[in-house]
């Protein structure tokens, strides 16, 4: 049986969390991820969880920090410039194995920037969502049922691999709502978890969570073994969505609120004759270079639509080898581009190409 | 052969790092004897800070975290959560608790957490070599005031517990020293009562340390007692902040 709701995107998220079993909520308000705090509010004292407004992003990061190393599925929510004041847990909890889900519905920047949808943090969340060497995973919906089916499978992948998840949402999907349907057999994957620290009871040795390591052998070892750990996902988990690929000559690539517009403007392409195709990213660490290159063995260009000054177009750039020209296309600052500017730029590649 | 004196077994036998003559070693003697008697080691959950006490998750025999500096409160309190039955404690110093995480220890107090905090204050940044810690005194000479901490440019210590006294939250807020045996058995019976007020769910529950650092105060350990008194004591008055539970307002 699957129940059927319309719902705002921060609050599928929060419902998809409950759903999922975490009953720990971590937060700080900041638009535009606010309705998924207050819906975490509402809900969280009724199911005998925990709703906690923390002082700071740094502390609410923290508490999940605490939280997941006791062993249970915990999670933060915020926006852009409080996702950057959370990297300091994130980069520890990195460092110390520990699953966690961490939800970014991004916002313009950089600074303060606006409160209108963005992708500007996708660099952040794929490349340095703090210092040191590690990654997380990062899941991009583009739809609110996406969005709850992406927060169970960010906790089960980082309970498995022991590392953070994030869900890279934006201000677009938070906001609009969407019918979802939520499927009330669906099992919570249960994962044991022998290292977490929740009283040792007499029973064994005690446990220890700790990013800190004294000897430079130790640490780099510690990092390869984590590294070994990131292969496996890359070779198992990358996920994308192709629509009409198998004849595009021109590949649009755009995940999120951009790919909705770019799906718009390959069926314009496709309506004037032009060979469109999208490739929406689903994962964007670990980022799904096995259906790019697939793509780039028929395309004769590939165009990336994003909400920033071109981040992810370097990622398809390394994907592809730059083996067919890579041009981007964006629009910032909160502002997300028409279906109509999209098909004005395949429609130039398209003429570039029969010259 | 009776024995009267062995580690308590919350404390692990290993090795510390800690110098020679620290009072570090005494605290954390305290809390092992206090797991102990209270039988509670096997439902603890430690939270080590960075700085001095940042192995301290190598040495107690409880489940501990290493949190990020100054956030141990804030870590504690995910823990505490997540298992309200267990019983979680941070152990924090000066610069911990007092500067780099003076919002996660504010907070945690004033929402009345459950959770139990030992402070331990010796006027130094230890572990980076000696600098000037929120609560170094007026005048002291450490390695980033080499003139003698400058009031006027440097601003005035913190008085931890008298701060924390206003908080409603608070169940808790008791300074002791670990100068002198009499101390001792004072600093050993407030870490229990300390302890016992989370297990009783009386709030937030903090014991301020006042504690030497012979290494970079540049003394001997005897020498650094003597500081300690002569200096410390009269800025950092021993005594109970408050005493009940939270929900209680200071009169």
């Amino acid at each position: 049986m699957a129940e059927r709701f319309l719902m705002k995107g921060n609050e599928a998220l929060a419902e998809a969390a409950i759903r999922a079993g975490c009953k720990h909520f971590f937060g700080y308000p900041i638009t535009p991820q606010t309705e998924l705090a207050a819906y975490m509010s509402k809900k969280m004292p009724k199911i005998g969880g925990t709703y906690l407004q923390a002082e700071s992003e740094i502390a609410a990061a923290n508490m999940v920090l605490g939280a997941a190393s006791c062993g249970i599925r915990a999670m933060t929510s915020s926006s852009s410039p409080g996702i950057s004041l959370k990297t300091e847990a994130i980069s520890y909890m990195a460092g110390s194995d520990l699953p966690c889900l961490i939800i970014n519905v991004q916002r313009g920047g950089p600074g303060l920037g606006g409160i209108q949808p963005s992708q500007a943090d996708y660099w952040q969340a794929t490349k340095a969502l703090g210092h040191g060497d590690f990654q997380v995973i990062a899941l991009a919906p583009s739809s609110v049922q996406e969005m709850v089916d992406l927060v169970a499978k960010a906790f089960e992948l980082a309970d498995t691999y022991r590392m953070p998840a994030m869900i890279l949402a934006d201000g677009m999907l938070g906001q609009m709502m969407e019918p979802v349907e939520f499927d009330d057999n669906a099992e919570v994957k249960k994962t044991e978890k022998p290292w977490a620290t929740a009283g040792h009871g007499g029973k064994r040795e005690h446990n220890v969570i700790n990013s800190l390591y004294m000897m430079p052998q130790d640490l780099e070892n510690l990092v390869n073994e984590r590294f070994a750990r990131y292969e496996v996902i890359k070779q198992n988990h990358q996920m994308a969505e192709e629509y009409l690929t198998d004849d595009a000559e021109i590949v649009v690539v755009a995940y999120g609120a951009s790919s909705r517009v770019s799906h718009s403007a390959v069926d314009m392409a496709r309506a004037q004759g032009i060979k469109a195709g999208l490739i929406r990213p689903i994962t964007l660490w670990p980022f799904p270079t096995d259906v790019l290159q697939k793509a780039a063995k028929t395309a004769k260009a590939f165009l990336t639509v994003e909400m920033s000054k071109g981040q992810m177009v370097d990622d398809v750039k390394l994907a592809i080898d730059c083996a067919v020209p890579v041009e981007f296309f964006g629009r910032t600052g909160g502002i997300i581009p028409t279906p109509d500017e999209v098909l004005a730029q395949i429609k130039a590649l398209a003429q570039g190409g029969a010259d | 052969m009776a024995v009267v004196f062995e580690r308590p077994h919350g404390l692990l036998n290993v090795p510390t790092h800690y110098c020679p003559g620290c009072t570090h070693g005494i605290v954390h003697r305290l809390v092992g004897e206090v797991l102990d008697e209270l039988g509670i080691e096997g439902k603890t959950v430690g939270v080590a800070p960075v700085g001095c006490a940042v192995f301290a998750y190598d040495y107690f025999s409880c489940d501990m975290i290493q949190a990020p500096h100054g956030r141990a409160p804030a870590v504690a309190t995910g823990a505490k959560r997540a298992n309200p039955d267990n019983v979680v404690f941070t152990y924090q110093g000066d610069g911990d608790i007092a500067a780099i995480g003076t919002a996660e220890t504010v907070h945690a107090a004033t929402r009345g957490e459950n959770i139990t905090i030992i402070f331990i204050n010796n006027a130094i940044y230890g572990m980076t070599g000696g600098q000037m810690a929120p609560t170094s005194l007026p005048n002291q000479v450490t390695q980033t005031t080499p003139y003698g901490r400058d009031v006027n440019t440097a601003g005035y210590p913190i008085r931890l517990c008298e701060m924390l006294q206003t908080l409603d939250g608070v169940a808790l807020a008791q300074r002791v020293a670990v100068d002198s045996v009499a101390h001792v058995n004072q600093a050993k019976k407030a870490i229990l009562k300390g302890f016992q007020n989370q297990i009783d769910k009386k709030g937030f529950s903090i014991i301020e340390v006042v504690s030497t650092c012979p290494t970079n105060w540049g003394m001997s350990p005897v020498k650094a007692l003597d500081w300690l008194r002569e200096n410390m004591l009269p800025y950092y008055p021993l005594g109970i902040y408050k005493d009940g539970e939270k929900g209680d307002r200071l009169k």
